[in-house]
């Protein structure tokens, strides 16, 4: 992607503007019934009463921890099987039916199972979140070792690198191009891990707000937990787009 | 006398066979190759008939199916610590800058950073590259890369240099100030070099004997060519005398028949 000019961030903007504009007037004149689609302003004034009365942060704490747990551990156990199952051929021809069945199982049904074995506190949802997020960033890692360039390697290899030496000076660079593909995708990930959980079991969190306000009708409400949600899943993924970029300053643009 | 740096006996590398039903591949057969302490020796021979194989097996890189390897008398296990080797392909690793991938084998052998840092400095000046070392590979031309690659190995100070056709890839001018610099690297601290080139003239201009292969299957030494030529040498100057046409019409003369050969095998695969 390009470096975004002025002119397009102008459009950019332009363009949220028009769609909240589009929804309020449809909304207000009832042309989408407001019961079901919410009002952009009363929107705008749950947020603004979460925020400025702080009822918000107890719940937005908790639904970030458990994503980040999850995100950061699922991230970590990923890189480490990825990397060790990548150089171990035996291991992984022994394992790849088994990693390809728990990959393609709908991770979500396990959710009542996590409920069962960590209770009702962050902890299933943590577990939730890092079985998604770690298949994603594991297959990625796992064929990013094997992609490794032979050529690059086993000239590591004559200059006289060892095999830890080998894992940090190629291995685990060589890997990062396609670790960093799979974190986008692992930071919303992660968040549907957390709030699925809430929804099915919870006493804090945003996933509980908005189940909450859904119990009484305030759809709203709810519209002010999803964009809350959106937005900080947003941020999450800007970070690790400069951590990309920074990480990754050796590649030609 | 010392026994020689390099001493191949009765190499043979069989390929096993690509998929079910196909035969293995021998690539090469019966290759005897020596070379002295401090000799520059060239092998050439036509696309395909095992130089890189050959070379792999002098590093220690492959295991040949039969023959022995010695390294200044002593068999070879393992990688060849002794050398080193400059790959025919793009070898360094991308994500480091160029002083970084100079000072990657001072790292494994856990040199202080700010001695390595300084020698690094020292070599990519020596190859030309004074002030280019934190530029990243894709920022340089294939040239340069081909001095990063040059300085990374001799930073190493092997006493032994296995070039894969290090300058197959850049335009002529580009390769013979490489093929200058390398000779004036060369003779300041004499290593013992086996060069690989499918280019006769290059492979005269800087060797003290050159090898000829043959074509492949089964491709072996078919002549050997000591190079007599006063050195230091110009490479560019050096191919229009009288002296270097004259061995090189007699190389040819032994060349011509395998580089037809291999060249029909080539259309015929
Ligand atoms: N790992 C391998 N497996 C099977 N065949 C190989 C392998 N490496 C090389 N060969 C074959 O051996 C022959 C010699 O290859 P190579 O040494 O790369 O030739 P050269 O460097 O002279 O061009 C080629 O026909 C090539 O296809
Ligand atoms: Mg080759």
């Amino acid at each position: 992607m390009n470096a975004p000019n002025a002119s397009m961030n102008f459009y950019r903007a332009a363009m949220f503007a028009g769609s909240l504009l589009t929804w309020y007037v449809l909304t207000e004149t009832a042309i989408l019934p407001p019961f079901f689609f919410g009002e952009p302003l009363k929107i705008a004034a749950q947020m603004w009463t979460w925020f400025s009365s702080g009822t918000i942060y107890p719940h937005l704490a908790i639904t970030l921890l458990e994503t980040l747990l999850a995100f950061v551990g699922g991230t970590l156990l990923g890189l480490i099987a990825g990397l060790w199952l990548g150089l171990q051929p035996t291991a992984s021809d022994l394992l790849s039916p088994y990693l390809k069945a728990f990959n393609s199982m709908p991770r979500l049904i396990l959710a009542p199972i996590f409920a069962v074995w960590f209770g009702l506190g962050i902890w299933s949802k943590v577990a939730l979140g890092i079985s998604i997020v770690f298949f994603l960033v594991f297959f990625n890692v796992f064929h990013g070792v094997r992609e490794v360039n032979p050529v690059v390697l086993a000239n590591a290899r004559m200059i006289g690198a060892n095999k830890p030496q080998l894992l940090r000076m190629v291995y685990i660079p060589s890997a990062m191009t396609w670790v960093f593909a799979s974190l986008h995708n692992a930071v919303g990930q992660a968040f549907v891990g957390a709030v699925i959980g809430e929804y099915l079991g919870s006493v804090k969190g945003i996933g509980y707000l908005i189940l909450e306000a859904e119990g009484i009708f305030d759809i709203n409400a709810v519209f002010a937990g999803i964009l809350t949600l959106t937005a900080f899943a947003y941020g999450l993924d800007t970070i690790v787009s400069v951590a990309e970029r920074r990480l990754l300053r050796w590649q030609p643009h | 006398m010392t026994a020689p740096a390099i001493s191949l006996r009765d190499i043979v590398c069989t390929f096993p066979p690509s998929s079910k039903g196909r035969t293995p591949y021998t690539a090469v057969q019966n290759v005897s190759l020596t070379v002295a302490d401090g000799e520059f020796v060239s092998v050439v021979g036509p696309t395909g008939c095992g130089k890189s194989t050959l070379l792999n097996v002098a590093a220690g890189l492959l295991n040949p199916s039969g023959g022995s390897v010695d390294i200044f008398g002593e068999p070879l296990r393992g990688l060849n610590r002794l050398a080193g080797y400059m790959f025919q392909a793009e070898a360094l690793m991308p994500w480091r800058t160029a002083m970084q991938n100079v000072m990657a084998g001072l790292e494994v052998r856990k040199v202080d950073a700010a001695e390595s840092r300084r020698r690094a400095t020292e070599w990519l000046e020596r190859v030309g590259l004074g002030g280019r070392g934190d530029a990243y590979l894709h920022q340089l031309s294939g040239g340069m890369r081909k001095r990063v690659a040059l300085a990374q190995i001799l930073i190493l100070e092997p006493r032994i240099l296995l070039m894969d056709e290090p300058f197959g890839a850049l335009d002529v001018q580009t390769r013979q100030l490489m093929e200058n610099e390398l000779l004036a690297l060369w003779s300041a601290n004499r290593k013992s070099v086996i060069f690989i080139t499918h280019d006769l003239e290059e492979a005269i201009s800087m060797s003290d004997r050159v090898v000829v292969m043959s074509a492949g299957p089964a491709s072996h030494p078919i002549g050997e060519f000591p190079i007599d030529l006063p050195r230091p040498r110009d490479v560019a100057e050096i191919r229009l005398t009288p002296e270097f046409l004259r061995i090189h019409a007699a190389i040819w003369e032994t060349m011509r028949d395998e580089v037809l050969k291999g060249y029909q095998q080539h259309e015929r695969a």
